[in-house]
């Protein structure tokens, strides 16, 4: 069986005015059906930049990535990105009209089973309360929540999510981080995370994939994440050997991003 | 040391320390009156009437300064007539020709501008070259290419709509955020539905802007255009009005031309645009 989403061999580079700069090098990894998949590493490690290709946004100029087979060469709606910033949406649409949009442009839904649709996942995430409430009205979790709503009623074979809950309060993005498990539960989507925070990604990811910086290359993959759940205290283990790995070599380098590194 | 201690506040408590004052206190009536700007300047409006109509009374020299109940009063005469009406409306055919055409070709130029980068310059270029320049100077040339019709003042329209609404529009498409982009493209859009769909309702803000400074520069334009060479066919517009009873010297009328020129641009700054900007950009909550 040939996984969901093969990343072969990647390498991303991008232009500064000065500069050529490779984001990763010849990174390669799988991503099965119903897996949640986190891109872990300190800043500078390409993390976002591998979403960005697998998004489509940018191709690779080395290796290919595939998505159930067939090559990525450019953005679609099979791939729907939630993004960190809270301007995804589109401010001229309610929430409601933000997740039907899609729908009817890009997946070609009647305007009856698009609005059913995004009624189901608006109450999935809890919004009906808000639904035709325009975007700056909302808070910032409610927006995350609409984008994850929007997202996930297209139904795409793989939900790509660049650090969503960054820009949240600490007790927020505990709290999504909840929902967004639950949703899972619901629904068993695929979705590949990004995330520069060891404990996120060890309370989101069943598999986690570590890359260390200047430029991305893969570290260490882990699997079975879940498995620390059952034991005491085994989130802390994990965690603190996945600290010990991405900043064994620069223990001396002084990563400012560390402080950040804890959701 | 040991557990730390929760000491919880229930819902009782609460409520009764809610109940002690109002929360909220609806103010006097003066107060909420004289909060409402409309009401503020309808009492300042009727304050510079009342001194206009003292001080034209006391130099009784309607050729000077008529007052401004002459003023009303010759107003409402040419209205029943059908004179001021119909001068109001060959201006307001004439400019809705040039805004509209200046519209079309701004959205034309802006549209090149974002597709191509030939097209970027070509518009910077034009712009930085036509924009300084006053629409009215062209139409002393619009006169000998167009002749005297209402032809050479639609050319000059369309001049002083077109840079001001590509000028903004443009700006508008450039400040559209990455994300935005990321999120359209992400849907599949391209071309021109992406246009259609994502750059021109984020970029509507300055999209606005641009409509409304281009509106206000036509106008302007198209008065002042009138009362340099006035009519064609018989057919004037409200410059030609005033200019025309300046001649007779019936100076209430030319006092009652200034007044429509004044309230035909109030009623399209201040409603139409309001209107247009609170089911918006006020709606959207991207209003600058």
């Amino acid at each position: 069986m040939t996984a969901l989403l093969e990343v072969d061999g990647v390498t991303l580079t991008y232009k500064t005015p000065q500069t050529l700069v490779t984001a990763t090098r010849r990174v390669s990894f799988q991503v099965g059906t119903s897996d949640r998949y986190v891109l872990l590493g300190p800043s500078g490690c390409g993390k976002s930049t591998l979403l960005k290709a697998v998004g489509g946004f940018m191709a690779p100029v080395e290796g290919e990535i595939r998505i159930k087979g067939r090559r990525v060469t450019g953005p679609g709606p099979d791939r729907m990105m939630v993004f960190q910033e809270f301007d995804q949406l589109l401010p001229w649409k309610t929430v409601f009209e933000n997740v039907v949009f899609p729908l009817r442009v890009a997946r070609g839904l009647s305007r009856a089973e698009a609005a059913e649709k995004a009624r189901d996942y608006i109450d999935k995430v809890h919004l009906t309360r808000a639904i035709d409430s325009y975007p700056h009205t909302l808070s910032g979790g409610m927006k995350q929540r609409v984008a994850i709503a929007r997202g996930m009623a297209m139904e795409p074979d793989i939900l790509l999510m660049d650090e969503p809950f960054a820009a949240l309060d600490a007790l927020t993005r505990r709290r999504m981080q909840d929902e967004l498990l639950q949703l899972w539960d619901d629904t068993r989507f695929t979705v590949l995370f990004v995330t520069h925070s060891i404990a996120e990604a060890i309370r989101i990811g069943s598999r986690i994939l570590l890359l260390s910086p200047h430029p991305g290359q893969v570290k260490a993959e882990i699997e079975e994440v879940e498995s620390v759940r059952q034991s005491e205290g085994g989130a802390a283990r994990l965690e603190r050997r996945i600290h010990d790995l991405l900043f064994s070599e620069e223990m001396a380098e002084a990563d400012p991003d560390k402080a950040a590194a804890h959701g | 040391m040991g557990e730390p201690r929760i000491i919880v506040h229930d819902a009782a408590t609460l409520a009764a320390v809610g109940r002690e004052g109002a929360v909220e206190r609806v103010l006097p009536l003066h107060e909420r009156l004289w909060a409402s700007a409309a009401l503020r300047k309808a009492v300042l409006l009727l304050a510079l009437g009342l001194i206009w109509e003292i001080y034209a009374r006391q130099l009784d020299n309607p050729l000077l300064f008529p007052t401004l109940s002459e003023t009303l009063s010759a107003m409402v005469e040419r209205t029943r007539d059908g004179t001021l009406p119909l001068r109001a409306w060959t201006s307001l055919r004439v400019l809705f020709t040039g805004y509209g055409i200046g519209i079309a070709l701004a959205a034309i130029l802006t549209v090149l501008a974002i597709s191509t980068r030939l097209g970027t310059d070509l518009l910077e270029t034009l712009t930085a070259m036509f924009n300084p320049l006053p629409a009215i100077a062209l139409l002393p040339l619009a006169l000998i290419w167009f002749g005297l019709g209402s032809g050479s003042v639609v050319f000059v329209l369309i001049h002083s709509v077109l840079w001001a609404v590509a000028l903004n529009t443009h700006s508008g498409f450039l400040g559209v955020s990455q994300t935005l982009r990321m999120v359209g493209r992400n849907y599949g859009l391209r071309g021109l539905p992406y246009v259609l769909r994502i750059l021109v309702p984020a970029a509507f803000p300055s999209i606005l802007t641009g409509l409304k400074i281009g509106w206000a520069f036509a106008w302007r334009t198209l008065i002042a255009a009138e009362l340099v060479f006035g009519v064609s066919s018989g057919q004037g517009g409200l410059g030609w009005f005033i200019f025309e009873n300046r001649n007779v010297l019936d100076i209430p009328a030319v006092f009652a031309g200034l007044l429509t020129v004044i309230v035909i641009g109030l009623v399209v700054e201040n409603l139409v645009f309001r209107v247009i900007e609170r089911r918006t950009v006020r709606r959207w909550g991207v209003h600058s």
